[in-house]
């Protein structure tokens, strides 16, 4: 294990129009870390997970992934992003491919993986996430919960150095959160780095090492969530909880 | 509440008491059924009555006697028809071979359209002329142009066939709105699934490919079976340059005979393969709909 952290994040900056989204975000994320970002919607937190995916170009800042400078200008964004993971609040599967397709197109496609052991591999993870019977369906066929998984499968296919989770639940009945966040768990406790933006504050409890308060496009206060959920110290962060347990949430 | 006599058990079923038979006419099926008659009724005495009148006006007009002649004669029927038949499998050809190229060309320009970043700027200016241009010159100035221009040029290595200009003026211009079809159609793509595409290090070629055209297709299959059925019958445009085919060889025919029955011969061959054309774009694009309101649990 290296000293240097796996993720971070140096004053970044990223405006949508006119509109300032990040405001100068500074973060590190260490190997093996699970890091919670909380904070009211448009605080920035499926931006700044966006923009580390390279999805969404950075206006100013760094972001360095195991000391790689992947903001500068000339990198290969397909490259990074093969080391990324990321998975999407709405899924997002491709809805004319069966989950076994959706699942191997990354490494077949993207990092030339033969298909046969493309396969080999999905079918054992999509087994160990209880998908093994859903293999061949469609998307629109399988519930909401299982589609959820099968991208996390999707993601985890390349072997990302880091997996970043952009509100995975929120989109999901309330009876199929559970499924989609034991597998987080489970993904945690094999010691999988990973960047989740949440609105389950009790699982960030749970499962988060540090957790990060967004506000204004910036990381306001972070700590442990014991220590940042039972005695935070900004007002901001104060109000924010105080909210989320009068509605039930903590 | 059943419609097939419902057994005495279940008379009282609603408490009524009413007699088997009364209840039956009261129900709402069997009023629907009713009315459903009636509506039927109506629909053939109406049918019936407008064509009845329409067929009426025509043949008592003062000049129907020569206008029989002049369009339906048996005769002319008769004779014309072995010319124009040839000239439409010219038809058929040519509409064919279109088809071979217009769905590829119009999807290459539709992808060119599509491709993001500023170093893809001229490509995508190639795609959108191409469009302007061709959507914009209305379809026959087109088939002149080409027809009678580009041979006119007397390239050595350019063909002069007026069948091959008048090909390319067609596969042109309907290329130009099909590409417009597709591009309609990718853009109905959420941006959702381009990301996801994109986040698995796919190239943006790889995501048009595998995650976005597969979608964009279907999305616009109906729209283009439409295009289908129009090109079907712009494909006798190209009678202006002479090229012999059935709308040409009619022409010819009433040239000759003054007679113009040879006209109802190529619209009754045109007829012949569109409506069954257009019969089963409405069905496909009806079962199509059925298939993807179900799709969505």
């Amino acid at each position: 294990m290296s000293d240097r952290p796996k993720l971070e994040l140096r004053g970044v900056h990223k405006a949508y129009g006119d509109k300032p989204v990040l405001n100068g975000i500074d973060l590190t994320v260490d190997e093996h870390e699970v890091v919670c970002l909380i904070g009211p919607s448009g605080c920035g937190k499926s931006t700044l997970l966006r923009c580390v995916d390279l999805l969404d170009p950075i206006d100013a800042g760094q972001i360095l992934l195991d000391g790689d400078d992947i903001s500068a200008r000339g990198v290969d964004a397909n490259d990074i992003r093969r080391r990324i993971g990321i998975v999407f609040q709405s899924f997002n599967l491709f809805p004319h491919m069966t989950v076994l397709d959706n699942v191997t197109l990354g490494p077949r496609r993207a990092q030339g993986v033969e298909k046969r052991d493309a396969e080999t591999r999905a079918v054992e993870l999509l087994e160990r996430f209880g998908l093994g019977d859903k293999v061949h369906e469609y998307p629109n066929r399988i519930s909401g919960g299982q589609n959820q998984r099968a991208a996390i499968v999707r993601a985890l296919m390349g072997d990302p150095e880091i997996l970043l989770l952009d509100e995975v639940t929120s989109a999901l009945d309330p009876e199929l959160v559970g499924e989609v966040l034991a597998v987080i768990r489970d993904l945690a406790e094999r010691g999988l780095t990973m960047v989740l933006a949440t609105h389950e504050m009790g699982f960030a409890r749970d499962v988060a090492n540090r957790v990060c308060f967004l506000d204004g496009g910036q990381v306001l206060e972070q700590g442990p969530p014991t220590a940042l959920f039972t005695s935070p110290q900004q007002p901001r962060t104060q109000q924010f909880l105080q909210r989320v347990i009068e509605a039930g949430r903590l | 509440m059943s419609l097939h006599g419902p057994p005495t058990s279940e008379i009282d079923l609603d408490g009524e008491g009413e007699p088997p038979r009364r209840r039956l006419l009261s129900s709402t099926s069997a009023l629907l059924q009713e009315e459903g008659a009636k509506a039927a009724i109506v629909a053939v005495v109406s049918t019936l009555a407008f064509f009845g009148l329409a067929t009426l006006l025509i043949l008592s007009s003062p000049n129907w006697p020569r206008v029989r002649d002049q369009f339906f004669n048996p005769d002319d029927f008769a004779k014309a028809a072995p010319d124009v038949v040839r000239g439409f499998w010219l038809n058929l050809e040519l509409f064919a071979k279109s088809m071979l190229v217009i769905p590829i060309l119009a999807l290459i320009v539709a992808v060119m359209r599509s491709l993001r970043g500023p170093a893809f700027f001229p490509i995508r200016l190639i795609a959108v002329l191409f469009t302007d241009i061709f959507r914009g010159i209305p379809l026959i100035l087109l088939v002149l142009l080409l027809g009678f221009g580009v041979p006119a040029l007397q390239i050595d290595f350019l063909p002069r066939s007026a069948e091959f200009w008048g090909l390319s003026a067609l596969a042109l211009s309907y290329s130009a709105y099909t590409a417009e079809i597709y591009r309609s159609g990718i853009d109905a793509v959420p941006e959702s699934q381009r990301s996801s595409a994109r986040a698995l290090g796919l190239t943006q070629w790889q995501a048009m490919r595998f995650a976005i055209l597969p979608q964009a297709v279907r999305n616009v299959v109906p729209a283009l079976m439409n295009t289908v059925v129009s090109l079907q019958k712009d494909v006798a445009l190209v009678s202006i340059l002479g090229i012999r085919e059935a709308v040409r060889e009619a022409q010819i025919y009433t040239s000759r005979t003054f007679n113009y029955t040879s006209y109802l011969v190529a619209t009754l061959l045109f007829l012949a393969i569109s409506i069954p054309l257009t019969r089963f774009v409405d069905w496909y694009t009806a079962r199509d709909r059925r298939l993807r309101s179900q799709a969505q649990v």
